[in-house]
């Protein structure tokens, strides 16, 4: 029950569009404070037709992080992709999805090749037309490593984006090292003394993007368009290697329902397993808070991928050990405010 | 401008006067001076509006050149044998996109055992792959096919790898006559793309191809390097009216004209082969040589032509097919297939990893031709001593180590007895 | 650009490939029923018109409130929220203030003068209100806009009913009744004064009426037998409270004591309070939480000094003396005697115990059923007899100003239609937008707005509005905090989240349309509409 006898606030905070804060636009605010998505002028960097699956997180994660580099460039974009979902659910031929200037090489060269388009574009005296690398997370972390390595020690004017879904999706789901530790993958049958991916020692390259000192680097989710659009704009206003680290959610790959990948990515992000962050020049600067903190079970358990964590008590253990993971983050960087809010 | 240069200087020389936009470097001996040159020259502004770029491997490189190249960057890039293999990936991307950057191939053999010094077998590994391969003879030769690679690829939209024999030409201090700027720019004009990434004009470049169209696109790349055949005698004649040369095109022959024994071979060897046939010519031997200067497109029917009234052909290589032969000879049989009456191929095999040919071995093998040719493959200076004790000691002993050591120590022990 | 062959595309060749051919369900928009609307007495488009305060249309949101309620003013002082009590907001921080909302929109009304619109021409048709409290204003209003002839039969000086003559001032201060009203009466609504309706077929034919809505209420106090001295001073709650109405203030001594536990008992003491009493008592024969009144107008009254004496019944009254018995509950909860006495100083005994209808208007009337004191209607409102409609408090009902409303408005939608000799058929209900339908995440944490309340000493004292409406800016604030249940707002969230780009949008205040040619049916669309206005169905295959 409302305390009725006190005289109206004048702190009290206005927000006046708190009906949607968190939604992709709003009637009652200006273009400028919607989301890039919810401008009917959206480039659509990447349009209908494409074969991906349904509700696959990959495809919004592209089009959000296009469209907002499409926004921020005035168009001026030439996107370099690496082998993977993302470069075969869009451009089988003789159909491509893709609106921008794009360019398919190999597994692992997406960053040597984005480095090679910045140079072309510098050395013809066309500065404005940014090179932006994409890749999966296979494609960054384990088989591109090097060549992403050299590109940040260069500082290569290149923003490069890793689509993580944690796992070799486009192959048939196999383990990378990206997957998550106790995940089920092809390669990491749930079977077995230790059934799902071993709990290594994990490979974060975010932060060793950070650890590279390159200008800017970030992690972000389909979850938190909002945030994955400012980081964009951000990191194409910047010159100079640039890293982003896109959590997307694969519901054939994660064995989710179709419609749950935007849900997943967001409790990904709420129990602390994936902290969202931002760094500059080898410093973390600022992480986002968790709104509504989750227990790691919660966002496992519509997971098909983790369901043997479930059915037995070594299973249990092993959630606890991911609450750990999750704990761990929390604590590094400060997900949780002070004052216990958002 | 005649110099008195090192090879890979003379070719950083001519690859600047070519205008490149974007060069990635990679070290690998025996390309590196190459590179190295180039540097130097952008650091000066002797190459001006040009990117150089230091990358962390071969892969690398190739994948720069090939972002620049598609973004509408003329783009240069060198390496050689382990350095081509770890980018073997790449070369077929390049080909495959119809990419025409140029490529130096300081020529190497390939290891196990690792070995830096000169053969074709790195060229060999990546023959297949799509990309034309010039072969120089001489260090002006090597400087001035570059200028034929670029246009030649400009042209036909497609990679040109120029082979230069690592140590022998590269490392090599000769007289080198160095075009003037002019003269290339009237004979390069700058690079217009068939396909190009661009803002204003977007395509999506490296779809996915299934079975319903793949070989259209190969038999198209395979077509597009039968065009090469006219293009190439065209622009080295071409290159004659603005420079006043003989350099390049598909082959030469020297003394075939009446000649019953004719010698096939690539590269600077054919500098000795043509000393030896001299002498041989002047014992009265009817011996002429063919150098090949395009390896692919292969010139099959010019190579034909120039062999068919003989009656026999020795082919020398530097490279090995291992299991199967010499690779080189492989190819030369395809030019003499279904003709009736056609000479017969022998083929040697020598060079490999470096080992100097000499005119005394030539001499030995050449007349031994006429006298007793041979089947199969004949490995010219190989040392059958040490060939025979190692392959006993395998025989005798299950556990017998590396062959490369073993023969290491042998020949420690051969030259030790021979003191 | 020509371009090699396979290796190479052109944009906009995906759009070849129908990726709608692998739906087996899809995607639709919907409109379900918000809780508010739903359970709203007067049937209110509660989430209609709090979309158009958000964006500061109020005038909008005014007009579209009015279209079911024409005293929105007096609503947002009185109404009981039921709407609040259903609102699905209050399961994420607290329900929405919708009626300090209404009230704000009725008061800039008023300030700005809004009036209706004039209705289209005349139906040729009459139609007698019996009776200008809200439920016969609400149907005279109705009926007048489409298009019929009213006239409004008052028995009493002034029109208002139970706004006027049980309401306080307090809580309904009377130059805002009046505004609402005269509003009315200038769509053309005569209203006769002093005029009380003894024969309603009569009066029907007398005036060449075709239909008649009767809306009486109920202003008959109920009494209960207590053995009394001559002097005892025992009036009840009802005529009390309509005195306040008239010059003379009524004069209830130093102590007073309301016997009864519903809201005229709370407005009675808290009226004796204001008259000048030093101790107003309620005397209930159960307990607080037993008690039929509004808890927050029992909070109220306690704030202001009233005192509560539960579990007692009266047994007798004498001058200035009277004489109470404790109860206690039994098992079942009923309240038993316990035989144990005390007696109270007591000026005035007021006496809310219910409240009777005066039906006398109806005697003789052929084919009426009268049940339990009210005129039985059937679901068209109807009584008995053709043509003679009825509603409020003299008929089955919850007995507030809300509910008498609904009842005017449903009314005149079945008066109507039986005048063009046709039935009306209301639409069916759209499926409700319960709770479980949003998704919540996307709505900014927003505690309710706090309405202003007068010092408890002013309100002791005087007869000032107790609590204050809500400024601009805490207005906006509150009506943006509707989660809009059910009904699209244009969040864009569905334009945004389809990973095929297959919504279309269609611009500002046209929503949204599917792309089927392309849509795959994935449903991240649905799960992620806030307001739950999408629904997957299945494909037939």
């Amino acid at each position: 029950m409302n305390d009725r006898t006190t005289t109206l606030d004048a702190t009290q905070k206005l927000h006046f569009y708190q009906k949607g804060t968190f939604t992709v636009g709003n009637r009652l605010v200006s273009d400028q404070q919607r989301a890039v998505q919810a401008s009917i002028d959206r480039s659509n960097a990447l349009t209908c037709g494409h074969r991906a699956c349904q509700g696959c997180g990959e495809a919004l994660g592209a089009r959000y992080a296009m469209d907002a580099a499409m926004r921020a460039t005035g168009g001026n974009v030439i996107a370099v992709n690496a082998t993977g979902c993302l470069e075969v659910f869009t451009t089988p031929y003789p159909e491509t999805s893709w609106q921008t200037p794009w360019l398919h090489s190999l597994f692992g060269n997406a960053a040597a090749v984005a480095t090679g388009v910045a140079a072309a574009m510098r050395v013809k005296g066309r500065p404005e037309v940014r090179a932006i690398a994409q890749g999966g997370d296979g494609g960054t972390t384990d088989i591109g490593f090097g060549c992403l390595s050299g590109m940040f020690e260069r500082n290569d004017d290149v923003l490069y984006i890793c689509y993580d879904n944690e796992a070799y999706m486009n192959t048939g789901v196999q383990r990378s090292s990206a997957t998550p530790p106790a995940a089920r993958t092809a390669t990491t049958p749930a079977m077995g003394p230790e059934p799902g991916n071993v709990f290594g020692t994990g490979k974060s390259v975010p932060k060793i993007a950070v650890a590279h000192g390159i200008p800017y680097v970030a992690t972000a989710t389909v979850a938190d368009l909002h945030d994955l659009e400012r980081k964009v704009m951000k990191a194409m206003g910047i010159h100079g290697a640039r890293y982003l680290h896109i959590h997307v959610p694969c519901p054939l790959g994660w064995g989710s329902a179709s419609q749950d990948t935007i849900r997943l990515a967001r409790l990904a992000v709420e129990c602390g397993l994936f902290p969202v962050f931002e760094a500059e020049h080898g410093v973390v600067t600022g992480s986002r808070k968790i709104r509504r903190q989750v227990p790691v079970a919660e966002y496992l358990q519509p997971q098909r991928r983790f369901a043997h964590l479930f059915s037995s008590d070594a299973g249990k253990n092993r959630i606890a050990h991911l609450q750990a993971i999750a704990d761990r983050n929390i604590a590094e960087y400060h997900l949780l405010d002070a004052e216990g809010e958002a | 401008m005649l110099k008195q240069i090192e090879g890979s200087r003379a070719m950083a020389e001519a690859i600047g006067l070519c205008r490149p936009e974007v060069i990635c470097a990679y070290p690998i001996t025996p390309q590196t001076h190459i590179v190295e040159g180039l540097g130097e020259m952008v650091r000066t502004g002797e190459i001006s509006k040009c990117e150089f770029i230091n990358v962390e491997s071969e892969f690398a490189a190739l994948s720069v050149a090939i972002g620049a190249s598609a973004a509408g960057a003329r783009a240069y890039t060198a390496t050689a044998s382990q350095g081509l293999l770890y980018m073997a990936e790449a070369v077929y991307n390049a080909s495959g996109l119809g990419l025409p950057i140029v490529m130096t191939l300081g020529n190497r053999a390939i290891g196990a055992p690792i070995n830096i010094w000169n053969d074709h077998s790195d060229a060999m590994a990546v023959a297949d792959s799509g990309w034309m391969q010039l072969f120089a003879e001489t260090n002006q030769e090597a400087a001035d096919l570059h200028i034929q690679a670029f246009r030649l690829a400009e042209e036909l939209s497609m990679p040109v790898m120029v082979c230069v024999d690592g140590f022998i030409l590269t490392h090599a201090v000769e007289r080198v006559d160095i075009p003037e700027q002019a003269d290339v720019d009237a004979y390069l004009p700058p690079y217009e793309p068939v396909q190009v990434l661009d803002p204003q004009d977007p395509i999506s470049i490296g779809a996915m191809v299934g079975p319903e169209a793949f070989t259209e696109v190969r038999y198209l790349q395979h077509y597009k390097q039968t065009l090469a055949l006219r293009l190439i005698p065209e622009y080295a004649a071409a290159f004659k009216k603005q420079f006043g040369r003989d350099s390049g095109g598909l082959l030469r022959s020297y003394r075939c004209e009446d000649a019953e024994l004719i010698v096939v071979a690539m590269g600077s060897v054919n500098g000795t082969i043509k000393d030896t046939i001299d002498e041989m010519r002047a014992d009265g031997l009817s011996v002429g040589l063919v150098t090949l200067v395009s390896f692919r497109p292969f010139p099959t029917a010019a190579l034909r032509e120039k062999l068919v009234r003989a009656l026999n052909v020795v082919v020398i290589e530097k490279s090995l097919a291992v299991g199967m032969g010499g690779p080189l000879a492989n190819n030369v049989d395809l030019a003499l297939r279904n003709v009736a009456g056609a000479p017969q191929v022998h083929s040697v095999i020598a060079g490999l990893g470096g080992r100097p040919i000499t005119k005394t071995s030539l001499h030995r093998v050449l007349r031994g031709a006429f006298v007793q040719p041979w089947e199969g493959s004949h490995f010219l200076d190989l040392n059958e001593k040490i060939v025979a004790k190692e392959l006993h000691y395998v025989r005798k002993v299950r556990r017998s180590g590396p062959t490369a050591e073993n023969l290491l120590r042998r020949l420690g022990q051969a030259e030790k007895a021979a003191v | 650009m020509t371009h090699p062959f396979a290796i190479s595309l052109d944009v906009g060749t995906s759009l070849a490939n129908l990726t709608g051919s692998w739906r087996t369900s899809r995607p639709v928009y919907v409109d379900r029923l918000p809780p508010c609307n739903h359970v709203c007495p007067a049937g209110e488009n509660i989430q209609g018109w709090l979309y158009h305060a958000e964006s500061g249309d109020y005038e909008t949101a005014w007009r579209t409130l009015t279209t079911d309620n024409p005293l929105p003013a007096v609503m947002g002082r009185v109404c009981y929220h039921p709407c609040e009590n259903a609102c699905n907001r209050a399961q994420l921080d607290e329900a929405v203030g919708i009626n300090s909302v209404e009230r704000f929109l009725g008061d800039v009304a008023i300030r700005n003068g809004w009036r209706f619109a004039q209705p289209p021409s005349a139906t040729g048709k009459r139609v007698l209100v019996v009776g200008a409290g809200p439920s016969g204003l609400s149907a005279a209003y109705q009926l007048r806009r489409m298009g019929h002839a009213v006239e409004i039969h008052e028995a009493g000086p002034f029109a208002g009913g139970m706004m006027r003559f049980g309401i306080p001032k307090y809580r309904l201060p009377r130059d805002v009744l009046d505004a609402e009203i005269s509003r009315i009466v200038d769509l053309g609504v005569g209203i006769k004064l002093n005029s009380k309706v003894d024969r309603i077929v009569e009066s029907m034919q007398a005036g060449g009426f075709d239909a008649a809505f009767l809306a009486v209420g109920a202003h008959i106090g109920k009494r209960s037998y207590i053995p009394a001295g001559s002097a005892a001073k025992i009036l009840d709650a009802v005529s009390l409270l309509r005195s306040m109405e008239g010059e003379e203030q009524p004069l209830l001594g130093r102590r007073v004591v309301v016997y009864g536990g519903g809201n005229t008992a709370l407005d009675a003491a808290r009226t004796a309070k204001r008259l000048g009493a030093t101790e107003a008592i309620i005397v209930y024969r159960r307990t607080r939480d037993r008690m039929p009144a509004h808890d927050f107008e029992v909070e109220e009254a306690l704030q202001e000094g009233i005192m509560m004496k539960w579990l007692s019944t009266i047994k007798r009254m004498d001058e200035g003396v009277l004489t109470v018995e404790k109860m206690q509950l039994d098992s079942t909860g009923f309240p038993q005697p316990t035989g144990e006495f005390e007696t109270l100083e007591t000026d005035s005994l007021v006496l809310a115990l219910g409240q009777d209808v005066d039906l006398s208007l109806l005697d003789g009337v052929p084919g009426l059923e009268i049940k339990d004191g009210t005129v039985q209607v059937a679901a068209n409102m109807m009584t008995g007899y053709p043509g003679i409609f009825a509603g409020g408090d003299m008929v089955p009902s919850e007995r507030t100003v809300t509910v008498a409303i609904g009842h005017g408005k449903k009314a005149a939608r079945h008066i109507d239609a039986w005048l063009h000799g046709a039935a009306y058929a209301p639409s069916s209900a759209h499926e409700l937008a319960s709770f479980d339908k949003l998704n919540t995440w996307y709505y900014a944490d927003a505690p309710k707005t706090v309405r202003p309340m007068l010092e408890v000493a002013r309100r002791q004292s005087t007869f000032e509005e107790v609590q204050g409406g809500l400024d601009e800016t805490n207005a906006l604030y509150e009506a943006r905090r509707c989660l809009s249940c059910g009904n699209c707002f244009e969040c864009d969230n569905c334009y945004g989240v389809c990973p095929d780009n297959a919504v279309i949008k269609l611009g500002p205040g046209k929503r949204f349309q599917f792309n089927y040619d392309y849509c795959k049916g994935c449903g991240v669309c649905a799960q992620e509409c806030p307001c739950g206005a999408i629904r997957m169905v299945p494909e037939e295959i």
